[in-house]
């Protein structure tokens, strides 16, 4: 691999048209308010997970929105569904039934379901 | 000719209302609750974009309706509005009982009231002021904290009131940007010392010589930007102002302490307006604000033939499109008026 | 600050908390960790102020720690609850009263879910009579013990021995108050004074004659969040939280923390210990660490009560630093004897004493 002292990178860019927007589709269609985001970060400035994790709803927000799933799907995982991110959220997002969505989307996924 | 016209509110769109109307020789009646007119920009200190002194703006209002065509009844306001035939039968709480031949509605905004955003510890806080309060301290000359103090670090939080479900107000007040954008610059020049920091979610500089000012804000008065939403205001032990938000684009949550916090209180369907509507059957809309039968070529038109709308009682309005709103509604009364050979 | 603002906002969240005929309902963990304070809530309704308090020894858990660990599925908690409220109405109480913040969280929540969605309302109600023949009604009275002690917290008052004053210095003790989340954030309109300046402890502090401390970490979660407690590995993840409200509030000084949740209650009094134990960090003045109290522990202090008839000994940070500054005296030799006077172990690694 690493015969000639350097490796060949992949690029940095999303690559928008191959991504996988199953997550972010099934998540539009159960929860239509998850198109409302946008990006102001109330959620995540709320959020007691977020204090000492990097879990931000915002990015989860946007990333599954790109098919960026990967970081999304170990991320989910540390939300606590307390709420709070939905008492300050101005658009009215149903932000704990997104990441319910997005938890279910997964495993769909895994199943072929989706 | 003896038209006679009444015009209800007297602040820019008002008395912008009632003097063209004058001028096209109507006998004009302007009523306004308060005991001056004049409205809100009587409460500002200096306007954007071109930070003129507001004492301008109230000056040649003032002017315009010093009129001999012009009725003006202060501390007076509307306790119900009957058509009947052609005529408008207005009654007043002061018992004047007046009849005319059409009336504009102009009855503006008012500032949301930000101690409806508990968590911001408006009232609670004391260095936690609004973009109002803030304006009465460049009218007194005076920028100090509550004990004295000068303040070192001022934020500013966008949107308080506005394109927020939370506050019942989805719509965008337009205005709020540019004035903080202003503000910050005028607090740089009144103390060079501090620092300043805009908190927003959106910088919406559309209008002429918006976005020449925020690129101002920053190279010559060092303005910061910081791009989320506050989420919540606390206090420290000496009496600091902890301002939490998510840096979005550094992807992390920011904590910041703060002298002095200015919430950009956003615009509302004034309560006056309100009290209006309930009584008359004019239609508003879902934001509250009055209604207008058509957003492009009849914004100054309600439901009611007769009536007229100038200015922010349809939606947000700087200065300059409040004045040509209320011209424009002095010619759609104008048109009502001769097509109802009146 | 500007009381008046909080007053304010105080007056639009004001909840209405029956006066009398209680069904107490009891907390899981309060009567272990805190075995005082149930205890005195029974004494304090009953004997001082003369109310109706009845218990029914078939209540049970409202499997509240079991839901929120996404063991207890939601159909089953709600035919548990449904359960407590047929209990209710077979011994003729009307208004229900809540021991545990966790519970009247969850109470409110069902409720609520209720009231949105009838159907489960009926589900609940087919799947309690298929399984005990019971039905009920939906209590009239929602209220937390807390709720209840606010309201009286004025006769308190009258009857008071000991005001929150430190005796030694003549002025107000300074007094955190801290708030169960399940308690109003979940439903502001729940909780007296809402979920940003809730009033239903500072009420009382006010009352008693302490000063309120407003700190700003003072909305943020005591740190025990049930999952991340429950499993070792987050632990950590509760014990930062913990760490991170001390840390904000220490500058304060403050001489007590006063808590309506049994959770708060546990893990602001018991991650003192374990933050002293891994890092050597305490939070109060000198070096103590901040004794937290529930609001029946105070109440009782208030009304010149034995200190460890409350069962303050049973806390991992000790009070007796606070005690000294109420000017109450105690006899540190009573401290672990039972009510007739045999001698129990004595805990090792408490702190403050």
């Amino acid at each position: 691999m690493d015969k000639f002292g350097f490796t060949i990178s992949k690029g940095r860019q999303i690559d928008y048209g191959s991504n996988d927007k199953r997550i972010a589709e099934y998540i539009f269609e159960k929860e239509p308010s998850f198109r409302l985001c946008i990006e102001c970060g109330g959620c995540a400035a709320t959020c007691t997970s977020g204090n000492f994790t990097g879990f931000s709803l915002r990015e989860i927000n946007i990333l599954i929105k790109r098919g960026e799933n990967d970081k999304v799907r170990q991320s989910l995982k540390k939300c606590m569904l307390c709420g709070k991110c939905t008492l300050v959220c101005p658009r009215g997002v149903n932000t704990r039934n997104i990441v319910v969505l997005a938890k279910k989307a997964f495993l769909k996924s895994d199943e072929y379901a989706i | 000719m003896n038209r006679d016209v009444i015009v209800i509110g007297g602040g820019t769109a008002g008395m912008e209302a009632a003097g063209q109307l004058a001028k096209a020789e109507c006998k004009v009646t302007l009523i306004e609750k308060e005991e001056e007119a004049g409205g809100h920009v009587r409460n500002w200190c200096h306007l954007f974009p071109d930070r003129r002194n507001s004492a301008d703006v109230v000056k040649y209002l003032s002017d315009l309706i010093n009129q001999k065509n012009i009725t003006f009844l202060k501390g007076t306001s509307v306790e119900s509005i009957n058509k009947s035939k052609k005529k408008f039968h207005i009654k007043t709480n002061r018992g004047h009982e007046m009849l005319s031949d059409a009336v504009v509605i102009a009855t503006g905004f008012d500032l949301f009231k930000s101690e409806k955003k508990e968590e911001y510890g408006y009232g609670i806080y004391n260095n936690v002021i609004t973009s109002a309060d803030l304006e009465a301290m460049f009218r007194s000359g005076d920028l100090r904290k509550q004990n004295g103090e000068i303040p070192g670090r001022i934020g500013f939080v966008h949107c308080v009131g506005s394109r927020d479900e939370k506050s019942g107000n989805l719509y965008c007040s337009k205005l709020c940007c540019v004035t903080a954008v202003k503000q910050a610059i005028e607090i740089r020049e009144h103390l060079p010392e501090s620092k300043v920091f805009c908190f927003y979610m959106d910088m919406r500089m559309g209008g002429a010589h918006y976005e020449e000012l925020y690129m101002q804000s920053q190279e010559k008065y060092a303005v910061n930007f910081i791009r989320g939403k506050v989420s919540e205001v606390g206090e420290s032990i000496n009496n600091g102002l902890i301002v939490k938000v998510e840096d979005t684009l550094a992807g992390r949550p920011l904590k910041m302490e703060l002298d002095m916090l200015v919430l950009m209180a956003g615009m509302e369907m004034a309560e006056g307006g309100r009290k209006i509507a309930g009584m008359s059957g004019l239609n508003t809309g879902e934001n509250r604000f009055f209604a207008a039968a058509d957003n492009h070529f009849g914004s100054n038109i309600s439901n009611i033939k007769g009536i007229f709308y100038a200015g922010t009682c349809t939606a947000p309005m700087n200065i300059t499109e409040t004045i040509s709103h209320a011209r424009a509604s002095v010619t759609e009364v104008m048109d009502y008026l001769k097509e109802s050979n009146i | 600050m500007n009381i008046e603002g909080k007053r304010h906002i105080w007056s639009d969240y004001q909840k209405e908390i029956a006066d009398d005929h209680f069904f107490y309902v009891r907390s899981c963990i309060r009567q272990s960790f805190f075995p005082g304070s149930e205890q005195f809530f029974l004494n304090l309704m009953r004997n001082i102020l003369g109310k109706d308090v009845y218990e029914n020894p078939g209540h049970t858990t409202c499997t509240g720690i079991g839901y929120h660990s996404d063991i207890v599925p939601s159909a089953t908690i709600m035919t548990v609850i449904a359960r407590h409220f047929a209990l209710m109405k077979e011994s003729g109480y009307k208004n229900i009263a809540i021991s545990c913040v966790t519970s009247f969280g969850l109470y409110t929540e069902i409720l609520d879910t209720w009231k949105h969605f009838p159907e489960q309302l009926e589900k609940t109600r087919e799947y309690l009579f298929k399984a005990t023949g019971r039905e009920f009604d939906i209590p009239e009275n929602v209220a937390h013990s807390s709720d209840i002690i606010y309201k009286f917290k004025d006769l308190i008052a009258q009857k008071a021995k000991n005001l929150l004053i430190n005796k030694i210095t003549g002025e107000p003790l300074k007094i955190v108050e801290h708030i169960g989340c399940h308690y109003a954030k979940m439903f502001p309109k729940s909780g007296v004074g809402g979920a940003e300046f809730p009033h239903v402890l500072s009420g009382m502090i006010e009352a008693w004659g302490g000063n309120v401390v407003d700190y700003p970490e003072r909305r943020h979660c005591c740190g025990f969040g049930f999952r991340q407690y429950l499993v070792q590995a987050n632990r950590g993840y509760s014990v930062s939280n913990t760490a991170k409200k001390f840390s904000s509030m220490k500058p304060f000084k403050p001489d007590m923390v006063l808590t309506n949740c049994p959770g708060c209650t546990m893990f602001m009094d018991k991650w003192q210990y374990t933050i002293k134990e891994m890092e050597g960090t305490s939070f109060g003045d000198k070096g103590e660490s901040i004794p937290v109290l529930t609001y029946e522990e105070l109440a009782g202090l208030v009304l010149g009560y034995n200190p460890w008839d409350l069962g303050l000994q049973y806390h991992m940070v000790q009070s007796e630093p606070l005690l000294k500054k109420l000017g109450i005296e105690y006899d540190n030799a009573d401290k672990f004897k039972t009510k007739d006077g045999k001698q129990m172990p004595i805990p090792q690694n408490l702190i403050n004493s």
